[in-house]
């Protein structure tokens, strides 16, 4: 199980010792030109999460190569490179430049941005195009806000994708207290923190269920056992988000948290949870529960 | 950058605002204009406050309740614990030769510690009302204004302006000293870059105020 950052969650550059902290660093999405982002105000908090309409702020994929990716090689993290577009081509084009770039781990597909126009082309068209561009390890970030997330996973598995990375933020409003008009410049933003987690679970058990893949699953986790459930839901692997906004020792915390966690249900490892809640408890044995064999893909 | 959770020693009022202490721990108090992050109780998010005081052992923020988090800070009470981070961003530049403070309003809270860092230089301070003008009594030797008096009428030329307030105030006083330095805030949620929330105009692009500010040149 490793332990990453939500993709535009953390800056390495600027927080070496944080991303240090992680399994591995998970870069801002990459687009093909430079972006300055949505106009300000960029953020709001709610009840039970907070909004954010950044808008793929980046320095495009050109000066990413010349400029951020030697510094972040300096880290000795494994790197994913997030890669967004607005076309298919868009996506096929920075993946064949990531290719030979060594220090590459993984390349997360963002293909479920809510703040900016999505591209015309289907998922698995963006995920084919993706495949024939690159021999690096595909994940496809997923939107909840779909009807069958399911299908969309399975059609991304069918174009190649090896793993998934689940959930994106949910479109949502926040309107101002005083003036009844939308909190944020551009009008609504990407819902993440504990409201997202639920949400998050619900994916993580579904796509588990269609496709078997490996997932990152994310969404409003705080604590160790938030990591727990999505791992018990059918995540491989688990990204932090929003919480690390508020503690940047988050990755710390939160990997002592779950391994005292997996601990209290017997389980030597965290991973020995992976799947467990599409499992059958078939004994209890001294005061821990035994789940029958996986038998789910 | 260091994170911890401090006791709150105390929280007075001071007219309309809160005047929040809370033991240092091993935190650095850092430069005047640089901001820590304090955990706003049942809160997602922490909130970005400038240092307004730091007496032996302590931390002092002056805040302003204007929202859910800000009326959390505002009521904690002795003997709640909240997380705080900071030192962060850049703080005022010191090397200056004949510095003037100008505070608008919440924004007069770097100042306190500003001015004694810099040994009590003249400062000009505007409120909104009499009851607000209360926080010019954490600034020495200031000179104070009340709406429908404006504090950049009361800015002299040739003074090295170290200012901070409310954005038309910040515009104003960079039209009248082109190279004040200004303090700035924007909504944040880190405070440490990771979110590029607080993004503002700095010199024609748009960056992170946390990273390259809170303090920046009037002429960026």
């Amino acid at each position: 199980m490793l332990l990453l950052n939500a993709s535009g969650c953390l800056d390495a550059l600027t927080a070496p010792d944080v991303a240090r902290s992680l399994d591995g660093f998970v870069t801002k999405t990459v687009t093909p030109l430079p972006r300055e982002g949505n106009t300000p105000v960029r953020i709001a908090e709610t009840d039970v999460g907070m909004l954010n309409s950044i808008g793929l702020a980046n320095p495009g994929i050109d000066r990413f190569l010349t400029r951020n990716l030697p510094q972040l090689e300096k880290l000795g993290l494994p790197l994913w490179v997030s890669v967004g577009g607005f076309a298919t081509d868009d996506y096929a084009d920075i993946c064949s430049r990531l290719d030979d770039e060594a220090e590459v781990t993984a390349i997360e597909l963002n293909v479920s941005c809510p703040n900016v126009d999505a591209p015309t082309e289907s998922t698995s068209q963006i995920v084919a195009a993706a495949r024939q561009a690159t021999r690096k390890p595909l994940w496809a970030k997923l939107s909840p806000a779909v009807p069958e997330i399911g299908e969309v996973a399975r059609a991304a598995q069918a174009a190649g994708a090896d793993g998934l990375s689940l959930v994106n933020t949910l479109r949502a409003l926040k309107l101002d207290r005083q003036t009844l008009k939308p909190a944020l410049g551009p009008g609504q933003g990407g819902l993440s923190g504990p409201a997202l987690k639920p949400i998050a679970l619900a994916a993580v058990a579904t796509c588990f269920l269609a496709t078997g893949l490996p997932i990152v699953g994310m969404g409003g986790v705080q604590t160790g056992f938030d990591v727990l459930e999505l791992i018990a839901a059918g995540a491989s692997h688990v990204a932090l988000g929003t919480v690390l906004f508020s503690d940047p020792g988050a990755p710390t915390r939160v990997r002592a948290e779950l391994y005292a966690a997996a601990a209290e249900h017997g389980w030597s490892t965290p991973d020995d949870a992976h799947g467990v809640a599409h499992r059958e408890v078939v004994v209890h044995k001294d005061n821990f529960l035994v789940y029958e064999q996986m038998n789910s893909t | 950058m260091r994170r911890e959770r401090l006791d709150v020693v105390g929280n007075e009022g001071v007219g309309p605002y809160a005047l929040l202490r809370v033991r240092r721990g091993r935190l650095d108090p850092g430069v005047p204009g640089q901001f820590f992050m304090l955990e706003a109780p049942g809160r997602l998010l922490p909130r970005p406050m400038s240092l307004c005081l730091a007496p032996p052992g302590e931390l002092g923020f002056l805040m302003e309740a204007v929202g859910p988090g800000t009326a959390a800070l505002c009521a904690l009470e002795a003997g709640a614990e909240i997380n705080v981070l900071g030192p962060l961003g850049n703080g005022f530049a010191l090397d200056v030769s004949r510095p003037l403070l100008v505070g608008g309003g919440i924004g007069v809270a770097p100042l306190p510690y500003l001015s004694t860092t810099l040994a009590s230089p003249p400062a000009v301070l505007g409120f909104r009302s009499d009851w607000h003008a209360e926080a010019a009594e954490l600034v020495p030797n200031a000179q104070v204004c009340v709406e429908p008096t404006l504090v950049t009428e009361l800015i002299p030329t040739g003074m090295d302006v170290l200012a901070c307030g409310p954005e038309p105030m910040l515009e104003a006083v960079r039209a009248v000293a082109p190279t004040a330095q200004l303090a700035w805030e924007a909504p944040m949620a880190c405070g440490y870059g990771a979110c590029y929330g607080c993004a503002v105009p700095i010199d024609g692009e748009l960056k992170r105020l946390c990273v390259e500010g809170p303090v920046l040149c009037a002429a960026a």
